[in-house]
């Protein structure tokens, strides 16, 4: 199958993964299907054990699925061991050889893939250049930093060419800053290389600074599949919604659905234009989300809600403001801090709440 | 009054003091237990043999000379002591064969029992140390009756047909080999399933990773990553190889010596005590390049690691 781009590199299609056998079993993967594209910076995002690690070393055939196909450009590469799959993985912890030089890490794949011993120099060289340690070269892995570590493992996983890069939580060992910079410095990788990325991680910020496309998993499911954007503006579950940012919860019922657009009314009395979810199907009840940053502070009543502020907690670059509903429900409006500012209410003042048309999005559970 | 100077050497000294005294005790046994039985051997052999053992206080270097050469006892001519020196050699060669073996066959095994689960891991490491619990000498006899003509093995070879005629196993090389491997298989086991415990196993699946096969990742991850433990095994096991007695006697039977029992034989039958003292200082110094070897390869391993 030609690799052009938007066709798909990785298929996983109804993969299942049992451990133990009898009364210990623990399904860590149901029945999960997800197509990756090619060129794709695709992250499994979720709690630990919720089965994105278990998932990412089923691609790279460290464990092989109890049931369903791992497919690879069409071919099914699910029972293939992990050295027959032109596949690479980036260790949470690097796992770099330690009797070894940097250079003789980056060089292994190549070396056991019997590439010719020029062709292993100049790819290396090419792959020092292009992590920027070309100074390091000759060091052993061991006296080296970290975030050096780190590159040097990218630089092993990529030097074969893979079809598809497995990053396994590779940042979560970095300090803030230094995780900050490798996020700009993968995606860099990702565009010089056009190799497909597969990313885990247990860090929402990370997965939706980096990612073209989120899987969202919970006990071994996948939740919902879609961009940054979309997995954050439109959650389709609680625990997406949940997971990912923050989240205010208002419940409500749908009064009429129109395709992608809903109105419901809150238990408040207002009445709220909502995006839906596919295949939402209206049992009456209904949750509501809406973003804390989406919602405004408005003058008097009349607005879809109203409550008694609670407190108020100064973040630097925006306010958070915690106002107690008159339902008894817990709302929080987040506003963006500003020079001058506008005045921000005191603690125990009245106030009412917009929420314009295109922030609230209603939960298909 | 004492200047502050002088408070502080009689400190000094005090201190001084209590070093020595402390450390007396390991003094003490590294004097009585080590250095001065081996200046007594030194020094034995250094002399002439009495006629009925013992030794006669002369000095004399021919105990030294016969380690190697002998003396014609008509001529006086002097030539190689063939007895000693094949002796000595075969003493190496199944030292060396005996090491080979507990490493063929402790290296699976260490690597079965570290990729236990822990707890499992342990029962099968005390399962390795229950031959110690056994008196040597026991556990010998115990392999004689194994390999004998008539034995466990033979009649078990017999009976399945692979073979018609019963082995000779029993007084040759082949039983002291199988003897000694046998006796010093934990030795191997233990310091290998060490270093082997210490294997980060994501390694492995790294290598898995980059294409390597199973061999590849035995040999250009797993064994340079055992190394230390390869080493150490060996020369555990090399060594009391070299100076094994019982095995040897109650295995070759008394016709395949090796250096032990040469030894044994100088302050026994052969009422020969500086040969005897000679023969120990040489066997000494063979263990000692042995160990030399060891450390100057086991300090590279660790440079390579650090």
């Amino acid at each position: 199958m030609p690799d052009q781009p938007g066709s798909t590199a990785i298929d996983i299609v109804r993969v299942s993964k049992v451990f133990g056998a009898g009364a210990d079993q623990v399904a860590a993967l149901d029945a999960v299907s997800v197509a990756i594209r090619e060129n794709e910076f695709f992250t499994l995002l979720g709690p630990s054990g919720c089965g994105k690690t278990t998932l990412l070393r089923l691609i790279a055939g460290f464990d092989f699925p109890t049931e369903g196909h791992i497919l690879l450009h069409g071919a099914d590469i699910g029972t293939l061991p992990p050295n027959k799959r032109p596949v690479n993985t980036v260790f949470q912890n690097y796992a770099l050889f330690p009797h070894m030089t940097v250079a003789e890490n980056i060089g292994f794949g190549l070396e056991m893939l019997n590439k010719p011993k020029a062709e292993i120099t100049a790819r290396v060289s090419q792959m020092l250049k292009l992590v920027r340690m070309e100074a390091l070269a000759g060091r052993r892995t061991s006296q080296i930093s970290g975030g050096q570590q780190q590159r040097v493992a990218l630089a092993r996983a990529l030097a074969p060419q893979p079809k598809v890069l497995l990053l396994d939580e590779p940042l979560s060992a970095l300090d803030y800053k230094l995780r900050k910079e490798m996020q700009i410095e993968l995606k860099r990788l990702q565009n010089e290389t056009g190799i497909t990325f597969i990313f885990v991680t247990h860090d929402q910020e990370e997965a939706l600074t980096m990612s073209d496309r989120i899987a969202v998993m919970s006990a071994g499911r996948i939740l919902q599949i879609g961009s940054p954007r979309d997995i954050y503006d439109h959650p389709a579950e609680r625990f997406v919604a949940d997971f990912i940012g923050e989240t205010n919860f208002l419940a409500g019922a749908v009064e009429s659905l129109d395709g992608s657009r809903a109105r419901v009314r809150l238990k408040s009395g207002a009445v709220l234009e909502a995006a839906v979810p596919e295949g939402f199907a209206p049992n009456g009840e209904a949750t509501i989300v809406v973003r804390p940053e989406h919602a405004r502070l408005a003058e008097g009543e009349g607005a879809a809600l109203a409550g008694t502020v609670e407190t108020i907690v100064y973040f630097g670059t925006d306010t958070h403001v915690h106002v107690r509903l008159d339902d008894g429900g817990a709302f929080t409006v987040r506003r963006q801090n500003s020079r001058g500012g506008e005045d921000v209410p005191a603690e125990g003042a009245r106030v009412a709440i917009a929420i314009p048309g295109a922030a609230a999005q209603v939960l298909r559970d | 009054m004492a200047s502050a100077a002088e408070i502080a050497k009689a400190y000094e000294a005090q201190d001084v003091r209590r070093r020595w005294l402390l450390s007396l005790p390991a003094l003490l046994i590294i004097f009585f237990a080590a250095i001065g039985p081996l200046a007594i051997v030194l020094v034995y052999s250094f002399l002439e043999p009495g006629n009925y053992g013992d030794v006669i206080w002369k000095f004399s270097t021919d105990a030294w000379v016969s380690v190697v050469l002998e003396r014609d006892i008509f001529d006086d001519t002097l030539s190689f002591a063939d007895a000693h020196l094949s002796i000595f050699w075969r003493s190496l060669k199944l030292s060396l064969l005996t090491t080979l073996l507990t490493l063929l066959i402790g290296f699976p095994t260490a690597y079965f029992i570290a990729t236990r689960r822990e707890g499992t891991r342990e029962i099968w490491l005390f399962l390795v140390t229950i031959p110690f619990w056994t008196n040597l000498l026991i556990r010998t006899f115990a392999i004689q009756e194994v390999i004998r003509s008539e034995g466990l093995l033979n009649s078990l070879l017999i009976w399945t047909g692979v073979i018609d005629q019963p082995l000779r196993i029993l007084f040759t090389d082949t039983a002291v080999l199988i003897g000694m491997a046998y006796v010093y298989l934990p030795l191997m086991v233990l310091p290998l399933f060490a270093s082997m415990e210490k294997i980060d196993f994501r390694l492995v699946e790294a290598g898995y990773d980059l294409y390597a096969s199973r061999f590849q990742v035995l040999r250009r991850i797993i064994v340079p990553l055992v190394k230390p433990g390869i080493i150490a095994g060996s020369i555990l096991v090399f060594i009391p190889s070299l100076g094994a007695y019982v095995t040897p006697r109650v295995l070759g039977g008394g016709r395949n010596l090796m250096v032990g029992n040469l030894i044994e034989l100088q302050f026994g039958q052969g009422r020969n005590w500086p040969l005897g003292a000679s023969l120990s200082m040489t066997l000494l110094a063979i263990v000692l390049i042995a160990l030399m070897v060891y450390i100057r390869y086991a300090g590279s391993g660790e440079r390579r690691h650090g």
